[in-house]
């Protein structure tokens, strides 16, 4: 018989029961909760006179409309204050930990379960967000789910799942110098396409995903639903347990010693099957630019627009047709040539200290140009901004010209004050660049954080390598 | 949940691939803590010129005449046709919300993103998976304009025009659920011994996954 891949062993140990179709109750060891998508399935529990199954699972936080300047102020917007208010009062009538907007731990939800250690190797995680792929680099098996699935795991502590697919991406030898985790997965979305992992758990493995640090695992997992994969994970080694060692909710003493002997075994067994492969030659990775409005849209920075005249499949002949046009770009432009108008460091991707570090590298001694009306840097949660304080990013980036704001998901979805006027571009560290995402008729290009800050300081796209000192 | 019926409906063809839930329902809307209402919403930006906010009257607004929805001939449908990797993006069910408020029961395409997918089972909304070239020969008939509907059968897996029958792949649990209206949780909880018991084992097994600062 062949050997296990990490999610068969992360599936295996979390069966409750399986029917005979192969619908298994799948059992949740972690429930992450945030505003947006958990108020009907709190009113559901309410309605059902039903309770939440296991308190401790729960880690709440509000942030996808939280402000992220003034906040003393509080919540200007009052559709979003009642949204905010509605998440404190289920918590409190729950019984369920929250971090609350005050609390130095808030911030985005896929930054804070890692950085708390509430997102352990060999876990199941979900939350009411597709981003949730983002804990499975630590060995976990994490799921983004919807708002009724938020209220079945509060209710029960299970999931309803099916198997998925085993698919391996495998990212091999080692990227060049000013090539990051970002470019590393949008280099993997441009070969696979966002439906190419549709179905799939993916497990992200080879020298060059070895070679990461979480933060830069973080990035490449949280982007595994750009590819299509619900889930999107990468296997324990000496890297996951040192970033875990003395976080709060990681265990601790004995227990830390047995959990430790336990995560070794988190990687896929060496004579494990796979449904997919795909390889990828880390060196022949450069620095990405989107310049459409899906994540496949994406090409190297020495590249030029696309030519839709040239595809030869109408259906996306007419898809490079309305993104350049929605885009405002023409076929044959070079990247490099593009201009911006606003630049934003920040999102669930990109705003742990690894990716302010690397923005605050360019940035440093340099100005954000003229041509540029914004550039922001939202760190992830209030304890990564505590630690970039410390280190003296924030006076960098602030004598560059850049804002220096209170943690969010701000711009990446735009659900506050912080958004793209129509017709207006941006270099954005997120993960998203769909029509209005940053706001209505916005443009995003996604990038690297230190393609952002290249951005930032030059006016337009630039190879962050041409900027090295 | 509604039990899901057999019906008839009319087909609103929607001729773009990769639709996400941020263009079915943009994010101001989703401040909202109630289930209903997106409805008027539903793909937003395409569907008014004007910018929209929560609490407007969407009455009032400016619809863009060239989008489908807005078309005289494809009012009251409640079939969408869609293309590949329909509904791809966010795990927001708002998008499923404004679908079934709008008056959707079924959307065909070639291919589901995976939550979205899920997420439809959730709220009565069916997604049926046809091969592209049924589709391609679906959005021939309906980009007519000439009132074009199918019945949807999911008891017999089929979509059926005047003259063709498409048959479609259901897993048998989703579809017993739907049929029948059943609500998941009160099922799940139809096994809570065996829940307890896994946990009193993971409880040995992996005691630091249930301890908490
Ligand atoms: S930062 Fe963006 S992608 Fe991440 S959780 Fe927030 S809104 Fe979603």
């Amino acid at each position: 018989m062949a050997g296990k891949t990490l999610y068969d062993k992360l599936w295996d140990s979390h069966v409750v029961r399986e029917e005979d179709d192969g619908t298994a109750l799948l059992y949740i060891d972690r429930h992450l909760v945030h505003e947006v998508t958990s108020p009907q399935a709190f009113e559901g529990l309410r309605l059902a006179g039903r309770d939440v199954w296991n308190r401790d699972s729960v880690l709440a936080v509000p942030d996808h409309n939280v402000p992220t300047t003034n906040r003393d102020a509080g919540i200007s917007d009052p559709v979003a204050k009642i949204q905010i208010e509605t998440l404190d009062r289920n918590c409190r009538d729950f019984g369920l930990t929250e971090f609350t907007m005050d609390d130095i731990r808030q911030g985005i939800v896929h930054v804070i379960g890692p950085e708390q250690g509430a997102t352990l190797p060999g876990m199941t995680v979900v939350c009411g967000d597709s981003h949730t792929s983002t804990h499975g680099a630590f060995g976990a098996l994490a799921h983004g789910i919807g708002t009724s699935e938020v209220e079945h795991v509060l209710a029960t502590q299970c999931l309803l799942q099916k198997k998925m697919k085993n698919m391996l991406i495998s990212v091999d030898g080692q990227v060049g110098p000013g090539v990051t985790a970002k470019d590393i997965v949008l280099a993997i979305i441009a070969e696979i396409g966002t439906a190419g992992g549709t179905g799939c758990a993916i497990e992200f493995g080879g020298d060059a995903i070895r070679a990461l640090s979480m933060e830069g695992r973080m990035t490449v997992c949280n982007m595994a639903i750009e590819a299509g994969a619900r889930a999107g994970m990468v296997a324990v080694d000496q890297t996951t347990i040192d970033y875990l060692e003395g976080r709060p909710w990681a265990p601790k003493r004995e227990m830390w010693e047995r959990a430790v002997v336990q995560w070794r075994d988190l990687v896929s067994d060496p004579d494990a099957e796979f449904d997919k492969i795909v390889r990828i030659d880390a060196a022949a990775i450069e620095p990405q630019v989107t310049w459409g409005t899906s994540p496949e849209m994406v090409l190297p920075v020495s590249a030029s627009i696309p030519d839709p005249e040239r595809e030869s499949d109408p259906v996306r002949a007419d898809g490079i047709r309305r993104a350049l046009d929605y885009m405002g770009l023409e076929p044959g432009q070079a990247i490099a040539e593009i201009a911006v108008d606003k630049v934003f460091i920040g999102s669930c991707t990109n705003s742990r200290i690894e990716d302010l570090r690397a923005a605050a590298e360019v940035a440093k001694g340099r100005k954000v140009a003229d041509s540029v009306k914004l550039a922001m840097v939202v760190p992830g949660s209030g304890l990564v901004k505590r630690q970039a304080e410390e280190e003296g990013l924030d006076r960098i980036f602030r004598e560059a010209g850049f804002e220096w704001r209170d943690p969010g998901c701000s711009m990446c979805l735009a659900m506050n004050a912080d958004r793209l006027e129509p017709g207006e571009r941006c270099a954005s560290t997120s993960n998203r660049n769909f029509e209005g995402r940053q706001g209505q008729g916005g443009r995003t290009h996604l990038v690297s954080p230190a393609m952002a800050a290249a951005a930032a300081v030059t006016g337009h796209f630039v190879d962050v390598r041409e900027l090295a000192r | 949940m509604q039990p899901f019926s057999r019906f008839t409906g009319l087909v609103i063809p929607l001729d773009r691939a990769n639709v996400d839930t941020d263009a079915i329902i943009p994010k101001q809307y989703l401040k909202s803590i109630k289930r209903t209402g997106f409805g008027p919403n539903l793909f937003d930006d395409w569907r008014y010129l004007d910018p929209g906010e929560p609490g407007m009257d969407h009455g009032k607004r400016r619809p863009n005449p060239d989008f489908v929805l807005n078309r005289p001939e494809y009012q009251g449908g409640e079939i969408l046709l869609g293309r590949e990797n329909f509904g791809c993006g966010s795990s927001r069910e708002h998008a499923v919300w404004a679908l079934t408020d709008y008056g959707i029961r079924a959307v065909i395409a070639p291919s589901f993103a995976d939550i979205f997918f899920n997420n439809s089972f959730k709220n009565g909304l069916l997604p049926i998976v046809l091969a592209e070239d049924e589709i391609d020969t679906l959005f021939e008939r309906a980009n007519r304009g000439d009132g074009f509907k199918l019945e949807v059968d999911l008891e017999a897996q089929e979509v059926r025009s005047d003259d063709a029958i498409y048959h479609f792949e259901i897993d048998p649990f989703r579809k017993y659920c739907l049929l029948e209206g059943l609500d998941d949780i009160a099922l799940t909880l139809q096994h809570a011994d065996e829940i307890r018991a896994y946990e009193a084992r993971r409880k040995v097994e992996a005691p630091w996954l249930f301890t908490h600062p």
